[in-house]
């Protein structure tokens, strides 16, 4: 639905190694420009912060003037900006929150600080409309595992679950390492595992123990899983067999989105809630994606997923954070704006 | 009205310069140490307000371009371009340790050759020498103190932190942003890209091998 007189943000995201400018008309998707420095860090097989924040401070002004070419808008033209202050990476976050600052000050528009994880959920609203209250969203990606109950997104999130040792994303970058897979792993491990077998190995679901269950019903762990994965690929090694990598990304990656799926299926059936989000990059995986869909039909409950680009970090999400908090007239954020490296999802406006 | 920050050192400074009138209209300094981040823009808006002008009156924006620690000197420089964009003006980016060295011989601290040091941590200074007129000559460069111990005069807050490598301190202590003004409005200084001078190379090794998840293997 266009929405031709709604406000016009502008949303930045630095929070690890894209630097992605969003606009958003009300809830209408105008641009959506990432540049990336994933290339830079695939040498050290990981994001380097350093790296990261440098690459910001490079591809900040040009991705800004690159998303108003593409929605067709003068900057002039944008009545509100919106930015990421946390959580992530205190260096990246830092570039993109002093960048919004000082279009926020050059503009005279109002600015709004956000939280990432919330921003990941209020994308979905540019593609499917306005998101159900409650909906449940299961967070994903290389630093984050979470499952969030969301009532009013502007308000804040109630935390349900989360990871307690690696996020899933880094479960995938480390195993397509052992794998001799690229980073970052996730597309590689989606992509080899295609033509393999999910029943080739019997790895280990983190987590669904009966007695973990009492404690950590809705959390995550993936350090287990990796070090399983790691072992069996080495007992091969060690007995000069070859190592069946699809067979191995298959058996890993379906271990992986069990677990994600059957826990957030039970947070949201526990709540009575009917609609299940799914976002962050790993959300972007696509057996992750057709397991929520397949599973969650047979309980009843819908799933909503962005479309790929939009489940890896950009500026849309933030624009479409930022658009709704001034739908909804929430107070814009100060201009002594901290970067919190650790923002707690609880805060989904500084 | 030229608009000048830095924040290549612990002190976040901004400040506003009247070319017509060649005057400082207002000087501010943080309150805090650090923080860069969250003081830089409210600074700039409190210049704005006590010099009484909107910011489409600025003409053109001034900023130390370091040497200085990575994450603050970001700031300044992704806030520099940023308004620039924004309010379509041009952009003067200074080296800090000139700014220093400026000051330094406009007020007479200096007459002869003399070195301006800053904090580079890691038992570092960030370094560059300088003719009797404050030109710069070498650097510069982020280098140990013992290393180019001197007798000559050493401008900024490195002698106070070495004074076994650097016995002769002279003032200032740290880069002020109407003197930043007054350098460019002068062209006292090269002026360059708002480009940072990191001096060093992002902290990052390459992947190690991979550490075996079986014990014993």
């Amino acid at each position: 639905m266009p929405t031709p007189d709604a406000p016009l943000v502008l949303g930045i995201e630095t929070s690890c190694d894209e630097t992605g400018v969003g606009l958003v008309r009300g809830t209408t998707l105008l641009a959506d420009t990432v540049a990336s420095s994933v290339e830079e860090h695939a040498r050290f097989g990981g994001v380097v912060p350093e790296v990261a924040s440098r690459a910001h401070l490079e591809a900040m002004v040009p991705t800004i003037e690159r998303a108003c070419a593409t929605a067709g808008v003068r900057l002039t033209d944008v009545d509100a900006i919106a930015v990421t202050s946390g959580p992530g990476l205190a260096g990246a976050l830092l570039v993109g929150v002093a960048s919004a600052k000082a279009l926020a000050l050059g503009l005279g528009k109002p600015l709004y600080g956000v939280n990432h994880l919330a921003a990941h959920v209020a994308v979905d609203q540019l593609e499917h409309g306005p998101l159900p209250e409650p909906t449940l969203a299961l967070l994903v990606s290389g630093g984050h595992s979470s499952l969030l109950k969301v009532t009013d997104l502007t308000l804040g999130v109630d935390p349900m679950g989360a990871t307690i040792d690696d996020a899933a994303g880094e479960a995938f970058d480390k195993v397509a390492r052992l794998l001799g897979l690229p980073f970052p792993g996730g597309p590689h491990i989606d992509r080899a595992a295609a033509s393999g077998s999910s029943v080739y190995v019997d790895f280990p679901r983190g987590l669904t123990a009966r007695r973990d269950l009492e404690r950590h019903r809705f959390d995550f762990s993936f350090s287990g899983l990796k070090t399983a994965v790691a072992r069996w690929v080495e007992a091969r090694e060690r007995a000069g067999e070859p190592v069946p990598v699809a067979d191995v990304a298959a058996s890993f990656q379906e271990a992986v989105c069990d677990v994600l799926v059957r826990k957030a299926l039970d947070a949201a059936t526990s709540e009575g809630i009917e609609d299940l989000l799914l976002g962050g990059g790993v959300a972007a995986n696509s057996r992750l994606r057709a397991m929520a869909v397949e599973r969650a039909e047979a309980v009843g409950v819908r799933v909503r997923v962005p479309r790929p680009g939009l489940c890896t970090d950009n500026g849309a999400m933030v624009a479409a954070l930022g658009a709704e908090m001034v739908a909804r007239g929430r107070t814009p954020s100060a201009l002594d704006l901290p970067a919190d490296s650790s923002q707690p999802v609880t805060s989904v406006l500084v | 009205m030229l608009l000048a920050f830095d924040t290549a050192t612990p002190e976040v400074c901004a400040a506003v310069y009247d070319a017509d009138t060649d005057e400082v209209l207002v000087e501010l300094v943080a309150e805090r140490p650090m923080k860069h981040g969250e003081q830089l823009a409210p600074l700039i808006e409190r210049c704005l307000t006590t010099a009484g002008l909107d910011r489409r009156d600025l003409t053109a924006i001034a900023v130390g371009v370091g040497p200085g620690p990575f994450t603050g000197l970001r700031v300044g420089l992704v806030t520099a371009r940023t308004l620039a964009h924004v309010l379509d003006l041009p952009t003067y980016g200074v080296c800090t340790l000139d700014v220093l060295a400026v000051e330094a011989v406009e007020s007479g601290l200096v007459a002869e050759p003399f070195l301006v040091a800053t904090d580079a941590r890691r038992k570092e200074v960030y370094l560059a020498s300088y003719d009797a007129a404050g030109v710069r000559r070498e650097g510069p460069v982020v280098t140990k103190p013992a290393e180019v111990a001197t007798a000559l005069p050493v401008v900024g807050p490195g002698a106070t932190l070495y004074p076994e490598a650097f016995p002769t301190a002279r003032g200032p202590q740290r880069p002020s942003a109407a003197w930043l003004a007054r350098a460019v409005a002068g062209e006292r200084v090269e002026l360059l890209d708002p480009d940072p001078l990191y001096l060093r190379r992002p902290d990052a090794v390459a992947a190690a091998p991979r550490v075996p998840a079986t014990p014993g293997s």
